[in-house]
Parts: structure tokens; sequence; C-alpha cells
């Protein structure tokens, strides 16, 4: 026979009860099926043969009936109503299913209703806001990545690094004309130029006295010629390899050129050994065309 | 440096026989092996070390670990603490002195051999020791070149468009975290700090779009000091996550100068290497307009060394053609990859490119994969 007092007594006042959670000022229920949540007479589901709670799985709410009638089918006690998800209608559900029973209960169901559907509102709220991911960091990997960037701050050397990479684009000549550094390497690159001059103006001499009589009588007007015919090559050299250059002052011309062989000349490799070298045929070359068009002048007049 | 040496273990030997003189009594007590071997061997000692002072330490040691110990013996099994660390100690000097030796003899025989004598070794570093990467991108691989002028950046590498950045924070930054963003504004040519405001990043991103930005920059703040970087290119590009650390602002260098100008500073980037190095470097380049104003003399550099970017902003001088100066101004920071993301950031559907994944990818102190 179920004995609401007497199990009651056993369990709940000031007595031991597996669900009971006791702090200072009051005492709950762990129970799942109870609707109130505190350990009472009126809330125990144990110690009330005709009990009812709502309960919410999955987003929809439930309620559930015990009544003494079912009390020896332990797995038949709980009757399962499904609710409406209209508040309003849910409301009504109850009345309907709990009609003639004690108003507590009834009370104590619409308002646990009402809880649950409040916070269904919010989650589904704050699913679609954005939702802040907390990343546990491991203090073990912390410590590990900050030494390793330490080591890795000292075995970068930045100072050094960041200056070699700026002196790098000093001598590619990024910054172009802004810098008047490379005077030294001006100096140098014309010594090479007149070197250069001087040897062509000496292969000049050669040829010319072999083939020309007209060579041996002016031969200060050919050495000046030649001068001239070296500056036009440099024009020609200049515009035959730097497509890009848009500067038009021959200045400007020979320096870049000049920068170029410094260049060559400084960086290491094979390729660039050729540079002046190509260079020396081309003049060869041009000079050879030029030579064959004063003689026809002359020859006419 | 021998003598001194020979008579500081004089003097030791010294000092050791006139404690034993005073403390024998202590010493009986004490039942450690050590101290009971070399009271034996001290007396003894004490007339051979006259005779023989060259081998003054040789002697002292090798009768003490030959004859008395037997020959498993090592120095971690003497239970005794400061015994123990008094022979370990012992034992450390030794070893150094004989690496000063070879050094020394190493030395000599350079000098003798002058011209032949065999190349310097090269020490082993961890850029030495590197695991060769296989996405190590070659300067003149066709792939890597078709596949640049045809990504997300190509726009503004072919000079379509010109950067333009938006940063911003988490929500409810702190000082610090408001100040670096300042500061990273100056840094960065066309940027603006927006205040974040609790909006969403997803419905920020094509009000950006709309605007004309081309870069999102978020700073992730905890525990009032900034921790995260985002990094999105906008129209659609990619989203790069990085951790950020050690954030130094302006105020906090030391010998830094003058506030920056609106110049437009240079870009350096160095040492990235490999394919996932690369577009990540392309990233950063893309920030900073194309042009430099060399008159401002100001760069910005991106420095990789094992898996760390390490930011600095310099101002140069160029002392003559040897020689340049630089000075620090400028926040610098460290970043350091997490992941890098293909669309713009979405971090529930988006695809991943690449992400740190430490148990896989930590394993080795060897491999790097910027």
């Amino acid at each position: 026979m179920q004995h609401d007092d007497v199990i009651w007594d056993l369990i709940g006042n000031k007595s031991f009860c597996s669900y009971k959670v006791k702090t200072k000022t009051q005492q709950f229920c762990r129970n799942e099926y109870n609707i109130t949540g505190l350990c009472n007479r009126s809330s125990c589901p144990l110690a009330n043969s005709q009990y009812a709670t709502v309960r919410e799985e999955k987003g929809l709410c439930y309620l559930y009936m015990k009544v003494i009638e079912r009390a020896a089918f332990p797995a038949r006690m709980w009757e399962k109503v499904k609710l409406d998800r209209n508040y309003a209608k849910a409301l009504e559900q109850i009345d309907e299913n709990l009609i003639y029973w004690p108003r507590f209960i009834r009370h104590k169901c619409k308002q646990r209703l009402t809880k649950i559907t409040q916070y269904l509102i919010r989650i589904r709220k704050l699913t679609l806001k954005r939702q802040r991911k907390l990343v546990p960091l491991s203090r073990k990997v912390e410590r590990r990545e900050k030494r390793r960037e330490e080591k890795a701050l000292i075995a970068a050397q930045l100072e050094n690094a960041i200056e070699k990479e700026l002196l790098d684009r000093l001598k590619q000549g990024t910054y172009g004309d802004i810098y008047n550094f490379p005077i030294h390497a001006f100096d140098k690159a014309m010594e090479k130029q007149e070197e250069e001059t001087e040897s062509e103006e000496e292969e000049d001499e050669e040829e010319e006295s072999g083939t020309r009589e007209f060579v041996a009588e002016d031969e200060f007007e050919e050495s000046d010629l030649s001068d001239f015919e070296d500056m036009n090559n440099l024009k020609v050299s200049s515009d035959e390899e730097e497509d890009d250059e848009e500067e038009s002052s021959e200045e400007e011309e020979s320096e870049e050129e000049l920068e170029e062989e410094k260049t060559k000349a400084k960086s290491k490799g094979k390729a660039p050994l050729k540079g002046p070298i190509r260079k020396k045929r081309a003049f060869v070359e041009i000079e050879y065309e030029q030579e064959t068009e004063p003689a026809q002048k002359s020859k006419a007049t | 440096m021998y003598n001194t040496h020979v008579k500081q273990t004089e003097q030791k030997q010294q000092k050791m026989e006139s404690n034993e003189a005073t403390t024998s009594k202590s010493f009986s007590k004490k039942k450690g092996k050590t101290k009971k071997v070399k009271r034996k061997v001290k007396p003894d000692e004490a007339p051979v070390q006259e005779m023989d002072q060259a081998e003054g330490e040789e002697t002292e040691m090798k009768p003490v670990s030959g004859a008395c110990f037997p020959p498993t013996f090592s120095v971690s099994e003497i239970k005794n603490k400061q015994r123990r660390h008094s022979m370990f100690l012992k034992l450390k000097e030794e070893k150094r002195k004989q690496k000063l030796e070879l050094k020394k003899k190493k030395k000599k025989e350079r000098k003798v051999l002058g011209d032949k004598a065999p190349p310097k070794e090269v020490p082993k570093t961890i850029e030495n020791q590197r695991i060769y990467d296989e996405t190590t991108v070659n300067p003149e691989d066709e792939e890597v070149a078709f596949d640049e002028g045809t990504d997300e950046f190509s726009a503004y590498f072919n000079r379509l468009t010109n950067p333009k950045v938006l940063i911003t924070t988490s929500d409810r930054p702190r000082g610090r975290t408001v100040r670096f963003c300042e500061q990273l504004a100056t840094v960065i040519p066309h940027a603006h700090v927006y205040y974040r405001r609790g909006l969403a990043l997803k419905r920020v991103i094509p009000q950006c779009v709309s605007r004309g930005f081309t870069y999102l920059m978020v700073i992730n703040e905890d525990r009032k000091v900034p921790n995260g970087l985002v990094l999105c290119h906008l129209p659609d590009g990619p989203t790069a996550h990085f951790k950020v650390s050690n954030v130094r602002l302006r105020k906090e260098m030391k010998r830094r100068g003058k506030d920056p100008t609106e110049h437009v500073p240079e870009v350096i980037l160095n040492n990235f290497t490999t394919r996932l190095g690369h577009s990540i470097g392309r990233m950063f380049a893309a920030l900073f307009p194309h042009d430099p104003q060399f008159v401002g003399r100001q760069v910005a550099t991106f420095h990789n060394q094992r898996d760390f970017i390490f930011f600095r902003f310099h101002r140069y001088i160029f002392k003559n053609e040897k020689k340049v100066g630089i000075q620090e101004l400028g926040p610098r920071f460290t970043l350091k990859l997490r992941s890098l993301q293909k669309g713009t950031f979405d971090s529930k559907f988006g695809e991943y490119e690449w992400v740190h994944k430490r148990h896989e990818m930590d394993s080795s102190r060897r491999k790097f994969h910027l």
C-alpha cells in the first residue's frame, strides 16, 4: 500500500534521501521528476502518489503524470503527454490533462512550462548570434613556444639581416639616383672606360694603317672621329642593351651603364664577365660600319 | 696559464690538508667514501706533490678514481649532495681543460700548416640541420609562377588595386590593444581603425567589400593583451590566423626615433622559402602600397625564422655605400601562423589550406613549415 506520510517520514523530513542536497538555508531535490526542485512535502515525487511534471527534451515539452493506480507498476508509472509548441495551447493542454488535480501541482506545472519556453527562446536567439569559442592553452606548450621564440630571435640577427638587405638594394640600384654614393665606383668605371677606349683606339689605328692611305695623313682627325664614334657607340650600345631606359641625356645613360658595369663586375659569376667582352665585340662591329661611311663620303668628294 | 693553474691546485691541496688537520674528527664521523679515500690519499701525496708539480692535478684525480673506486663508479652514485657536487665540478673542470688543450693544439696545427690546413668546421645550427621541405619554392619554378599569376593577390601585383586596410579588435578592447591598433594604423598606410561594438565578422566583411577595403585585420585580445591576429584578404581572399606575442608599443622601445611619417615604407620579406611561406609573404606584401617613397627612408620588415615571423619597423640612413644605420621606430611584434583558410573568414564551414596540428607538426625540432 502506498502511504505517502510514511514515506515522507522516512526520507523527507530531516532523514536521509539520496536525491536530497542540503545547503545552509535550504534543501534541494535532485530527482529529475521534481517540479520545483526543492525538497518539500508537496514537491517530493516519491512522497506524493499523485504527481505531475513538465520536462523538456530536445526542444519539446512533455507533461508527465503519475497516479496511485499505477504505483505498483514502476515501468508504466509515468504517463508522458507531448505538449504543443504553441505556449498558449500548451497551457490549455495542461489544464485539460490536469483537470480536477490539486491547485498546487497545476500551478507549478504551468510555471515550469513558462520557464522552459523562455529559455528555449533564448537558446535559439543565441545560436544565431556570434558564439565565442574558448580554446584552452596548454601551459607546457606555451612555455616551450616562448623559449623557441627567444632562440629564434637570437638566431635571426634582425639588425644585421635588415642592414644587409638594405645594402643589397642600394647596390642593385633600386634607389636610383637619390644617394650619391656610387662616386667611387663611378670613378673606377670611368677609368675602366678610358682603358677600353685606349685599347680600341690602338686597334683602330692598326687596322686602318694596314688598309687606307688617308689614315696616315689624318691621324689626329681619325682619333677625334674615333672618340666621337665611341660616344656614338656608347649611345648605340646603351640603346641596344637598355631598352627600359627612357632618359635622354647622354650623361645619365653613361652613368647607368657604368653602374651596370660596376654591378656586373662586383657580382660574382661567370655571366657578367662576358658583358664587357660582348660590348667590345659590339664596338668593333659598329666601328666597322661607320668606317665605311666616311671613306665613301671622302671618295665622293 | 698552466703555471697559475698548478699554483691553484697547490693552494687547494694545502687548504685541504689544513682542513683535514682541523676537521679530521668530523671527517671520520662522515661515512662518505670519497672523503675517507682522500684522507688516505693526501698524506701519501704530500711528499709526492713537491716532486711532481706538473702532474699535480692528474695524480690527484687518478689515484682517487683508479685505485680506490670500483671502475664502474660514476659521480651520480654518491649520496651526499655536497660531495657529489664537488666531484662533479672537478669532473667538469677536467673536461673543460681537455677541451681547451684540444683547441690550442688545433690552432697550432692550423698556424703551422698555413694554407694547407683543413678548412674550418662549420658549427651545426638548427638552420643547417633543417629537414628539407619538399615544398621549398625554386625561384624559377614555372608552376609557382603560374599560380602566383592567377591567385587572389595577382590583382594587387598587377597594380590593379591599391591596398586599404581596416583594423579592428575583438569585443571590448583594453587600452593596450587600442594603442597597438592605433600604432599599426600609422605604420600601414591607408589603414583605418574601427571600434568593434560586438559586430559579427561575417556581417562586417560584405560591408568592407562594398566600401573598397582590401584587407581586414582583427586583433584578438586576451587578458588585456593582444594575442591573436586574423588577417583577411577581402574580395574573397585567404584568411590567415596568427598568434601574436611580444608586442612592444612605441613608448616601450629603447632608443627609438620620432614617430613614423606618412611616407609609404619599403617592405622586406626574409626567409619565406616554402610554398606556404611564399603565399604568406605575398599576403604581407599586399598590405603595403606598391611604390615606396624612398624619401621617407622607412622600412617594414617581416623576417621569418623557424616559423616565427618577426615584424620590425625602422628608419634607415646610408652613411656611405658600405654602411647603413637603422633606428627602430614603431611597434614590434612576433607572429606565428596557426591556420590559413581559403575563403574569407568562416571558422565553421571554411576550407582550410593549412592548420597547425601540434602533435603532427611539432614532433621534430628541425622541421619548419614556413
